[in-house]
């Protein structure tokens, strides 16, 4: 039987907004324990919350770009729980009228656009942050004493949850890509898995091909990159269907992926079921944003990245498009295409070497980039590095590089050539056996000897040329 | 010397200002009173020795966050926790020149209507103190009445603070929900918690008002008030709109003096010129108090989370979180509280919540409703205060369900937000009867209208007959 793998996301994003989403308190990381905190964040008797403004913009502004509705009535909830990291006993958070419901996602992926449902978007505010001294693995339960950091706590947090509609890891990984660049370019957060800006749990079940049935599903936690996320779900896809296979039944389970191991760890089971008593919470007044602030906020999107992947989709393959698009290059990419640069050719350029540089795409000058993509195989491959990472450099100009011809004289290089390869007998003879990646070792030392002056694309002719006779 | 007996706010604030006395004499002086009647009263759970202000001094319940003086809210749980933050009253009573005198004893946690629940002993009613002051704000209530303080604030969550006024025969008002500041006030029930005056007069209630109230920022529930607070000067009636429920008629549990107090202070509302009419709250009456021990608890379960030992107050031992949490709250409350916190835990649990929370709010828009037609015919709703005058202690300390009684007349309007006055009207048995005023949102102008002018008919005698010295005799 061939089986389907059924996937769900949610996506929890902290917004970088200068304070809290209840207090006054700063935003931010690296300061000491406990010292961005006062006694709204605290807990403390008699404090109360009041809402931070451009955080429920924010949301809102982050609904509007994934398609959803914005409700004209929103209300937050408490969401109760004993726990340390939670000092009031409870989590403000939305619940049954969560600010954004009703959204989708075009994701491009192999060729065709999948649309991804968004069930909702809605805001909250983030817990502390717990370290649990002694015992096993970080948990709470054995541990000798618990700290716990508030700085954290109180963090407005953003939670999207996709519709099961994802159906790879693949595909995960590409709606998370998304996603986050939207996020970014809303300016609303960083967006960073390792700096737990960015966090991501996945809900995986599996079916037969072709059904529409939608069977046990077990929560994925503690992944903490896109790549680990989309190997956790592999993982767990192949799991569950071996359980099927094996007859067996997938119990609803919450794993931590392990990346350096590839294993999934079960999470001990909660002795009761999680009742959190949601009622809307009373310290509060119901979001009821007016329809000139949904107009501005609407106003001010930019352009989706899967609609820029479309449009690149014209002139490049969807690899690049993606790489360029998610990156954030895609801008440079068409600026420098403009100044007259070929398409796949500068694509390349930017998402390799202008990468590899650390150059801020923002500060390269599209019309010098695109003198450089033009003459990358003219010139000596030094001169192309050079000018590469001083890109970004005030005032930068490529003429001074562009001057610099690359030695293309076969008569210069053939003897060099067979200079080198009379000098390695032992690789060229490993080459011929079948070691074709030595071929790249030979164009290195060529280069070397030439002091990067060589003609890349004539040198490797010649090599090619004179290994192979 | 200072008679603190009989001394008003008003009268205070224009000894300080000519400057007859100082800010520390006056102060020292209801010191002096609270060393001689509070041994036997217990109206405060402790006192500041000095002044902070160049102004009269005034009691906060101790359910009111009070920078670096202890706030326990009457609870073990809150031992020797020292706020490190004012509350916005206790900001702008300090603003307005007031010095803490002290804070005063509360049912724990504002849970009841005696104050025998205070985890540091009961209080005591100055009218006699084998009886209860009320509750919960009993301290207060009681340390107005018996001269230990010129006025104070309370809390009010369903008669917290008109109840005890109308036991110990003074004026209290809970202002409408949403003007007065709710900010560094130990929680009980939010969506009812209001603050509010008690004092001697009601000049001086709406004078506390007007210091008080007002929008917050730091509580997303306030609103600016629509008209500023004038003090009360016009002694008569005419025009006012006083509507009288036609379901007090069939209430067994007012008992007959309480009725008879009532039913003069009517009859010199009329010959002061008001316009006496019946109205018509079934559903507050027959659903009010039902609604309130839903609503209330379940807020107060969530409220109550936080007092988990991890970052302030005691911590009991345990070998694990959940045991350290869980022996810390079964030490740290009392019965009432328990009680409350198992009620609307289970109010709030899932498969119960629509029919006991969701249905409690339902009701409780009828109620507004209810309240709001009424209020269209009439200026004024007047109803008792409390069904009952001070009861012994112990009386109903056993039974939850007859103490819940007592608020039976208050709870209705407090689940509508609205304002409501309580005024001294009268003797039963030598205890004073109140006479609750309920008005619009917003209406607290015309309570203190109507409650000045019928204060004036009475000429109730605040100073409770045992606390009277020849001389000092003050009644008209």
């Amino acid at each position: 039987m061939s089986w389907e793998p059924v996937i769900g996301l949610e996506i929890h994003v902290q917004l970088k907004t200068r304070t809290k989403m209840f207090c006054r308190c700063p935003v931010g990381f690296g300061a000491g324990e406990n010292t961005q905190t006062c006694p709204v964040c605290l807990g403390f008797p008699g404090a109360l919350p009041v809402p931070n403004r451009q955080a429920i913009e924010w949301t809102i502004k982050l609904g509007l770009a994934l398609g959803c509705e914005i409700a004209p009535r929103a209300v937050f909830a408490r969401k109760n729980y004993f726990y340390p990291d939670l000092p009031k006993g409870y989590q403000i958070s939305q619940y049954d009228l969560p600010s954004c419901i009703d959204g989708k996602m075009t994701v491009p992926i192999g060729g065709n656009d999948h649309v991804i449902g968004i069930i909702r978007a809605h805001l909250e505010e983030d817990a502390a942050k717990t370290l649990h001294v002694g015992g096993q693995t970080g948990r709470i339960g054995g541990a000798a004493h618990s700290l716990v950091d508030f700085n954290r706590g109180g963090t407005p947090l953003v939670e999207i949850v996709t519709a099961p509609d994802i159906r790879s890891a693949e595909e995960a990984k590409r709606v998370l890509q998304l996603l986050r660049q939207t996020i970014v370019e809303l300016g609303v957060s960083d967006a960073e898995m390792e700096k737990g800006t960015l966090r991501v749990d996945a809900n995986v079940s599996v079916r037969p091909r072709g059904s529409d049935e939608l069977r046990t599903r077990c929560e994925l936690k503690n992944m903490n990159s896109f790549n680990y996320v989309a190997r956790g779900i592999e993982a767990e896809v192949a799991r569950q269907i071996n359980v099927w296979e094996s007859g067996g039944e997938v119990r609803q389970e919450t794993f931590d992926f392990d990346a350096a191991t590839g294993t999934l760890t079960p999470r001990r089971a909660k002795e009761e079921a999680d009742d959190y008593r949601y009622f809307p919470e009373p310290d509060l007044v119901p979001i009821e944003p007016s329809a000139e602030l949904v107009e501005r906020l609407r106003g001010e999107l930019l352009e989706s990245p899967a609609s820029r992947i479309h449009r690149l989709q014209g002139e490049l393959d969807i690899d690049r498009a993606v790489v360029l698009v998610t990156g954030g290059l895609d801008a440079l990419w068409e600026a420098t295409v403009a100044a007259g640069a070929e398409p796949v050719a500068a694509a390349n350029v930017i998402a390799n070497a202008l990468v590899g540089a650390g150059i801020d795409p923002a500060a390269a000058p599209p019309a010098e980039l695109a003198k450089l993509v033009e003459a990358r195989e003219r010139i000596p491959r030094g001169a192309f590095d050079e000018a590469i990472s001083k890109l970004g450099d005030p005032g930068f100009s490529a003429d001074p590089y562009l001057a610099q011809e690359a030695v293309s004289d076969t008569s210069e290089l053939e003897p060099m050539v067979e200079r080198i390869l009379a000098a390695y007998p032992s690789q060229v003879a490993a080459y011929r056996s079948g070691k074709e990646g030595l071929l790249g070792f030979f164009i290195g030392q060529v280069m070397k000897e030439t002091g990067g002056k060589a003609n890349a694309r004539v040198v490797n002719d010649i090599v090619f040329k004179k290994l192979g006779g | 010397m200072i008679d603190t007996l009989r001394l008003t706010a008003e009268d205070a604030i224009g000894l300080v200002e000519r400057k007859d006395v100082t800010a520390s004499e006056l102060h020292g002086s209801y010191l002096d009173a609270i060393a001689e009647r509070d041994p036997e009263l217990h109206c405060f759970l402790r006192t500041v020795d000095e002044p902070s202000g160049a102004g009269v001094p005034i009691a906060l319940k101790d359910v009111i966050s009070t920078k670096g003086v202890e706030t326990t809210a009457g609870s073990r749980i809150l031992a020797g926790y020292v706020p490190v933050f004012d509350s916005t009253v206790a900001a702008r009573c300090k603003q307005a020149g007031l010095s803490l005198l002290g804070k005063t004893n509360t049912d724990e946690f504002a849970m009841g209507s005696s104050t025998e629940n205070s985890a540091y002993g009961p209080s005591r009613n100055p009218w006699d103190p084998t009886r209860v002051p009320g509750g919960s704000g009993g301290g207060s209530a009681a340390a107005v009445s018996a001269g230990l303080t010129p006025w104070a604030l309370g809390s009010d969550t369903g008669g917290s603070i008109k109840q005890p006024s109308a036991l110990c025969g003074n004026v209290g008002l809970r202002p409408t929900y949403g003007t007065v500041s709710r900010y560094g006030i130990v929680a009980f029930a939010s969506s009812l918690d209001q603050v509010g005056p008690v004092a001697r007069t009601v000049r001086d209630c709406a004078l506390l008002y007007s210091i008080i109230a007002g929008r917050d920022p730091r509580d997303a529930t306030t609103v600016e008030l629509p008209q500023t607070t004038t003090l009360p000067q016009d002694d008569r009636l005419d025009g006012l709109r006083i509507g009288i429920p036609n379901q007090l008629g069939d209430l067994t549990a007012i008992e007959p003096g309480v009725r008879s107090a009532f039913e003069k202070a009517i009859e010199h509302a009329r010959e002061l010129g008001a316009e006496v009419g019946e109205c018509d709250l079934p559903l507050s009456f027959e659903y009010g108090m039902p609604c309130y021990y839903l609503v209330a608890p379940a807020e107060a379960s969530s409220n109550l989370a936080r007092y988990d030992g991890v970052r302030y107050g005691p911590r009991a031992d345990g070998e694990t979180y959940r045991e350290m949490v869980e022996r810390t709250r079964d030490d740290g409350f009392g019965a009432e509280p328990k009680r409350r916190i198992m009620l609307g835990t289970y109010a709030l649990s899932a498969g119960y919540y629509d029919a006991f929370y969701g249905q409690a709010q339902k009701v409780r828009t009828l109620l507004v409703r209810e309240h709001g037609d009424a209020l269209a015919r009439f200026d004024v709703i007047a109803t008792p205060t409390s069904p009952t005058v001070a009861f012994p202690l112990g009386d109903k300390a056993a039974d939850p369900l007859a103490m819940y009684a007592c608020d039976l007349l208050t709870i209705p309007s407090c689940l509508a937000g609205l304002p409501g006055l309580n005024i001294p009207c009268g003797l039963s048995d030598g205890l004073p009867v109140g006479l609750q005023l309920i008005g619009a949102q917003f209406g607290e102008n015309t309570l203190f209208r109507a409650g000045h002018a019928l204060e004036q008919a009475i000429g109730f005698d605040t100073v409770p007959a045992r606390l009277r010295r020849p001389g000092t005799n003050g009644a008209a």
